[in-house]
Parts: structure tokens; C-alpha cells; sequence
């Protein structure tokens, strides 16, 4: 999606060489995540949407800057609140909306649900659940990355991004998972979104010396830089070094990437550890608005009509997403139940049925 | 990700998977296993060895990750040479970091390569639960289908002789209650080889089952290439008197109390289940049948363990074969007692696999 013009000039911001094409990509990613969200949290309200479901909004710039920042073909993986990532990695409405009504046609066929997004076309290594999880397996996703190009001399240098919450900063699996990291010259960017919350829990009351997160990362010799991710140009700026540098070397990086949610950590939380003026002054710097006044004003990309009818076109295709996700079949525990445990299935594996090949993915 | 074609054994094949681009490579397996008798002596741990270091010659995505594994040869030198062979991109020495490295297997996995992940003591992969029953096992289910598992986590399961109530847990009681892993657990060194190469091939997630007690066991181990189907039982010793049903460590314990029972006139059929999951219960109905006796003999504590799951499927499919209860031997229900006295009678032994069998007989 990333498509950089020329050279920047001296001086000049390095996405200031990114074409007028890309930038309105990345608006309408991240307006397409915004809209998903908000019809995400209708359908939770209707009872369609079932068990925890983590909204994205006001985090938008974060995965879209990110992810611009990559190559498709470089791994990404992240934790539970991972719509966004998976919107911005290309995963259609529809398979992530009927995902989380649980239809077969959703991106794990209803067997994931809100939390575990996986998309192979994409190279999306899922949604994971449980917080911190994915940090040892974001070190696995490089290391299986570099031994390809320099055992087996496939492929290319890659940069894997491993997302998480400030919440999993205070998971030992994360120290784990740096340490192995740099001992192994693994090229993984922890991303941490930090939206200041872990779950209900200020950033100040969980984690110590929360103003100096890169120094942890630096503890283990590992770059950290601070970003602020409520503009995407400027993740974009900041990001994009680091991503060659830790590609170039084969070394992970660490980015405190400051950000805010809009909403509650789940769709179950009463959000009585903040207050409305709060989450309204952080409105007031929205990333999409941000982006839209640039890509309208300095680049005159888009006028009204035409960010109208984006906003249109993008508001239609997530209601088709919706409709789509309604009407679409549920799993038939017949052949989905038992199916997708075992890649090789065999007689006497469990007591209580036979494991089966299910229906193919419809993602691959 | 990594889409290189599995490469197959000879006479074996490659089977397609959507999850698996590359597929996965079946041996052959019409080939008969080569004879358990021979005068080609070995160690258990070297049986291992061999194992490992065939798959690694043919199949470069294969490497060895562990604490110990190259440098100091591997703890228990089950590894010991391999790093001069394979060299320190394959044969990988990690810091004592469990959760850190089970997790950097599984991904590496899903990213298409094929980890040997080894725990000096399937103790240590306690701090490690979270990536091995929580992310391994389920990685394809949740996923819908798009992503495996190829990994194989190995090492010492079981008491390893006076290393207190933490060292020494045996854990197949509690990871066969996880759907999504395979369980191999060889005890000896022919089904060492022959089962860890199965492992090493096998797409799905395999936990491996040693034991530090047997690894200097010396028996003829063929070296010719061979592999042991998962799921299909040995039967070591024949006999109409009672079925011994055994898996790991205390097989051998089994073959020593049918020796001793056979010169009382007791003849026992001893059945090696050599995995649990999957689990040969046909090979075990088929004995009650003839013997409508059973002793299931398990190092893991008695409640919720893989004895219940046995003798709860013989009471589901051969009830009425059995003439007296189904009998098990665990450890004792306590945790694992320090003082050699004290280990000595917490653990199943051949005194009381004797005394079951004659409490079932008589």
C-alpha cells in the first residue's frame, strides 16, 4: 500500500515523498476501522456479537502508520484487540465481521471469535488472548524469518511487528521474549499502544517508571523510541527507521507508541476510572481528522465531496459486511466441531470423537 | 512464511495440508520394522541422538533449541556432538527462559519450520504453560485451519532419583487432558529411535516423553532408519493370566513382575502403549478379552490420571470381558518425597505391580 514517491529533500519529513494515492489509502483504512468499530458495537449491543470484544477506536494511526511502515510479506502479530491490525492488513469486513458472529465464513471460521484474528494471505499470526502471549511468538515469527534467509537461503531480510498493550508490559513473557531477542539478533519490533490503561488500571499504578518505557527495552540492548501515535504521518516518520535499521541489522526494536481508546477496554466496562472530559480532549486531536486535514489542505488530494463520498462508500461496505456476517451459516458442529484440531487426525486420539478434516478456510 | 516442500523419506510421501504449504512427508510405513535383536548396543540417549541428527541431515528447516543443548553437549548428553556437525545456527543453546523459547518454537513453527524444542526436565516446561497448552495445541482450531504446529517439545519426564517435589513431575497427566498435542513416551531404546523420528515428521505438535532413569539403558538399536507408528501398542511378554498395561519408565518395572509372576505359573501379557495420545485401547480390549483381567501401571498420581482415562475406556468397551475390577498402580498420591526410602515406596515398583496382578488373579 506504502508507495513513496522521490527521495525526500533535505530537511523535509520523510512522508512527505509518500504519493497522494497512499495517504488517501491510509485515510480510508483508518476511517474504515472507525466505522467498523462503531457497527462492531451495535451488533455487540444486539447480542450478535458474543463473549469479550476490544474496540480500536482513536488507535487507528497506530496499526495503519505501522503497518504502512512493513512490507506485506513481513509478519505481524498482536494481542486481543485486533481489529484494527487485521482491517490494516488487508483482511476484507466481511471475514472479520463474520468472525466475530461466529460464521463459518469469518477469517477462523467462528472458531476464534473477536480475539483471534489470523489471516495467512495477509501474514497476520492471529489475535491472541492472553495478554503477553504472543511476545515469545512475535521472537518466533523472526527467528523463523532470519533462519530461512541465512540457513536455507530462501526469501529476503524481514521485520517481524509483535503488537501489545501497555497492560502486557508487566507480563514476564515480554522480558522473556527481548531477552531471546536480542541474544539472538531476532528482528522484531514490539510495538506497545500505549493507551495509557491497563484494563482499569492507570499506566502510572501498574507500571514502574512508565515515563522511561525505552529504557527497559535499552536494559536489553534493544533501540526504543517514543512515538506519538496520534498522528500518522509522524508514526509513519518516526516508525519507518526503525524499521529499516532493525531490518538492515537483523535486531529487534521497541516503540512506546502513545496512544489513546475511545471506548472502554471491553464492551463490558463501565469506564468509571476516567472521566468524559478526558476521553473528549483526546477527541479533540483524532487522528483521522488530523490526516484529513493534511491530505486536503497541504496536498489538496481530497475535497469535501470526495472525503463524503469516502466516508459513503466506506459506511456501505461495512454495513454489507454486516448483513453479510447476519445472513451468513453458522458452523455445523457435524463437520466444524471436531475438525481443525489435528492436521493429521488418528484412531485413538480421543475418547469422546473422531477428528476430522473440516471445510477449507475460506481465507486460503 | 516459509513454503518449502517437506523433504520424504525414502519410499515414504508427501501429503498435502492447507495449513502446511510444503506439506508434511509420511514414511513408508508397508516397510516392517527391522528386528528388536541384534548385538548393536547402545545408549538410550544415543538411540535419541541418532534420531534427531537423521531428521536434521535430511530436513534443514529441523533445529535443536534448548538450555545446554551445544555447547556443554546437552545436560544429559543426549546431544552431545551435534553442534560440531550441525553447527550453532541449528543446534542452539537458550538461556533458561521456558516461556521465552516454547513460544519462539511455536511461532517459528507456524512460520514453517520444524523446532525440536528441548526441556532438561519436563518439570521446567511447568513455567512455559501458557505457550505449550495454551497457544501450541490450539494455534490450528483457532485459527480456523490456517496455521499448524509442527514442534516437538522433549525431555526428562518422571522422578529422576532424590531431586525433591519439584524436579520430578510427570506430566502426562496433565498435558493428555489437552486436545491438539500428540504424546509419545518410549521406554526403550529401540521405540526411543524409532518414535522420536515419527515425532520429528509428524505435523501436528508431539510432546516427547524421556526419562533421566533410562537414558543410560543400553539395548540393540538398528542403524538403519525406521520409524514407529504413533498409536499401535507392543506386546512385550504373552500370557493368559492377566493384562499389564504400561506406558514409559515402568514398563520395564512391568517386564521384571511378569518374569517373576511367570515362575509362580502367572502368565501375563504386557502391553507398551508407547503413546497416549493417540492410544492403542484396541490392543487393550483385545487382551481383556482373553485374559478378562487388568493392571494399569502409571508414574503419574492416581487422580485424573492416564490410568483413569484406561480403565474408564475398559470399563466403557470391555466390561463384560472383565472378571474382577480393573486394578491400577500409581505413584503414590503425595508430592515427590526427597529421602530414597521414602521415593522408593511413592513410586510404582515391580513388589507392587507383583502384588496387584496377584490381588487380581488370585
Amino acid at each position: 500500500m506504502t508507495d513513496v514517491k522521490t527521495k525526500p529533500a533535505k530537511g523535509a519529513r520523510l512522508s512527505d515523498a509518500l504519493t497522494d494515492d497512499t495517504l488517501l489509502q491510509w485515510l480510508r483504512s483508518m476511517q474504515l476501522i472507525r466505522e467498523f468499530e462503531t457497527r462492531t458495537m451495535q451488533a455487540y449491543q444486539q447480542a450478535k456479537i458474543g463473549g469479550f470484544c476490544h474496540i480500536y477506536s482513536g488507535q487507528e494511526a497506530c496499526a495503519v502508520g505501522t503497518i504502512g511502515s512493513v512490507n506485506h510479506d513481513d509478519p505481524v502479530i498482536t494481542a486481543y484487540r485486533d481489529h484494527g491490525h487485521a482491517l490494516a492488513r488487508g483482511m476484507s469486513a466481511k471475514a472479520c465481521m463474520a468472525e466475530m458472529f461466529g460464521k463459518q465464513a469469518g477469517c477462523a471460521k467462528g472458531k476464534g471469535g473477536s480475539m483471534h484474528m489470523f489471516d495467512r494471505p495477509n501474514h497476520l499470526y492471529g489475535g491472541h488472548g492472553i495478554v503477553g502471549a504472543q511476545t515469545p511468538l512475535g521472537a518466533g515469527l523472526a527467528f523463523g524469518a532470519r533462519y530461512a534467509w541465512e540457513v536455507l537461503g530462501v526469501g529476503e531480510k524481514k521485520v517481524s511487528l509483535c503488537y501489545l498493550g501497555d497492560g502486557a508490559l508487566d507480563q514476564g513473557a515480554l522480558h522473556e521474549a527481548q531477552n531471546l531477542a536480542s541474544l539472538f539478533g531476532l528482528p522484531v519490533i514490539y510495538v506497545v499502544e500505549n493507551n495509557g490503561y491497563s484494563m482499569g488500571t492507570a499506566i502510572g499504578r501498574h507500571t514502574a517508571n512508565h515515563e522511561r518505557l525505552t529504557s527497559r527495552a535499552a536494559g536489553y540492548g534493544i533501540k526504543g523510541i517514543e512515538i506519538d501515535g496520534f498522528d500518522v504521518l509522524n508514526v509513519y516518520d518516526e516508525f519507518k527507521p526503525l524499521v529499516d535499521e532493525c531490518r538492515d541489522l537483523q535486531r529487534p526494536g521497541f516503540v512506546d507508541l502513545k496512544t489513546y481508546r475511545y471506548q472502554g477496554h471491553s464492551m463490558s466496562d463501565p469506564q468509571k476510572y476516567r472521566t468524559k472530559d478526558e476521553v473528549e480532549q483526546w477527541k479533540e486531536r483524532d487522528s483521522i481528522a488530523a490526516l484529513l486535514s493534511y491530505v486536503m489542505s497541504e496536498r489538496g488530494a481530497i475535497d469535501e465531496d470526495g472525503w463524503k463520498s469516502m466516508q459513503q462508500e466506506i459506511k456501505e461496505e461495512v454495513l454489507e459486511a454486516v448483513d453479510f456476517a447476519e445472513n451468513a451459516e453458522a458452523p455445523d458442529p457435524a463437520t466444524e466441531l471436531y475438525s481443525d484440531v489435528l492436521i493429521k487426525p488418528m484412531e485413538g486420539m480421543s475418547p469422546s470423537g473422531a477428528y476430522l478434516h473440516g471445510e477449507r478456510n475460506p481465507l486460503i | 512464511m516459509l513454503t518449502m516442500t517437506s523433504p520424504v523419506p525414502p519410499g515414504g510421501q508427501l501429503v498435502d495440508h492447507p495449513a502446511l504449504p510444503g506439506g508434511y512427508a509420511e514414511p513408508d510405513w508397508s516397510k516392517p520394522l527391522p528386528s528388536r535383536e541384534g548385538d548393536r548396543v547402545i545408549q538410550f540417549r544415543e538411540a535419541l541422538r541418532e534420531a534427531i541428527s537423521e531428521e536434521m541431515r535430511r530436513d534443514e528447516r529441523v533445529f535443536l533449541l534448548g538450555e545446554e543443548v551445544a555447547e556443554y553437549n546437552g545436560a544429559y548428553k543426549v546431544s552431545q556432538g551435534m553442534l560440531d556437525e550441525f553447527g550453532p545456527k541449528r543446534i542452539i543453546d537458550s538461556p533458561i527462559s521456558e516461556n521465552g523459547f516454547a513460544g519462539l518454537g511455536a511461532a517459528a513453527a507456524m512460520y514453517g519450520l520444524r523446532p525440536i524444542i528441548e526441556f532438561m526436565s519436563w518439570s521446567f516446561s511447568l513455567v512455559a504453560a501458557d505457550q505449550i497448552m495454551n497457544n501450541v495445541p490450539k494455534m490450528l482450531y483457532m485459527s480456523g485451519g490456517q496455521w499448524g504446529c509442527p514442534i516437538v517439545f522433549r525431555g526428562n519426564d518422571g522422578a529422576g532419583g532424590q531431586l525433591g517435589s519439584t524436579h520430578s513431575w510427570t506430566v502426562e497427566g496433565l498435558y493428555a487432558n489437552v486436545p491438539g498435542v500428540k504424546i509419545a513416551i518410549p521406554s526403550c531404546p529401540y521405540d526411543a529411535k524409532g518414535l522420536l523420528k515419527t515425532a520429528i515428521l509428524d505435523p501436528d505438535p508431539v510432546f516427547f516423553l524421556e526419562s533421566e532413569r533410562m537414558l543410560g539403558d543400553k539395548a540393540h538399536v538398528p542403524e538403519e532408519e525406521y520409524y514407529i507408528p504413533f498409536g499401535q501398542a507392543a506386546r512385550l511378554r504373552e500370557g493368559d493370566a492377566c493384562t499389564l498395561v504400561s506406558f514409559g519408565r515402568p514398563v520395564n518395572f512391568c517386564l521384571e513382575a511378569a518374569d517373576a509372576l511367570a515362575g509362580e505359573g502367572i502368565d501375563v501379557d504386557v502391553l507398551d502403549m508407547r503413546t497416549i495420545r493417540p492410544l492403542d485401547m484396541n490392543s487393550v480390549i483385545e487382551s481383556i478379552k482373553r485374559t478378562n483381567r487388568v493392571v494399569v501401571v502409571d508414574q503419574c498420581w492416581p487422580f485424573g490420571s492416564v490410568a483413569s482415562e484406561v480403565v474408564t475406556q475398559i470399563i466403557e468397551r470391555g466390561f463384560d470381558w472383565l472378571d474382577h475390577p480393573p486394578v491400577r498402580v500409581n505413584t503414590e498420591d503425595v508430592p515427590t518425597p526427597y529421602a530414597k526410602q521414602l521415593e522408593a515406596a511413592y513410586l510404582p515398583s515391580t513388589e507392587r505391580i507383583i502384588a496387584a496382578v496377584r490381588g487380581a488373579v488370585g
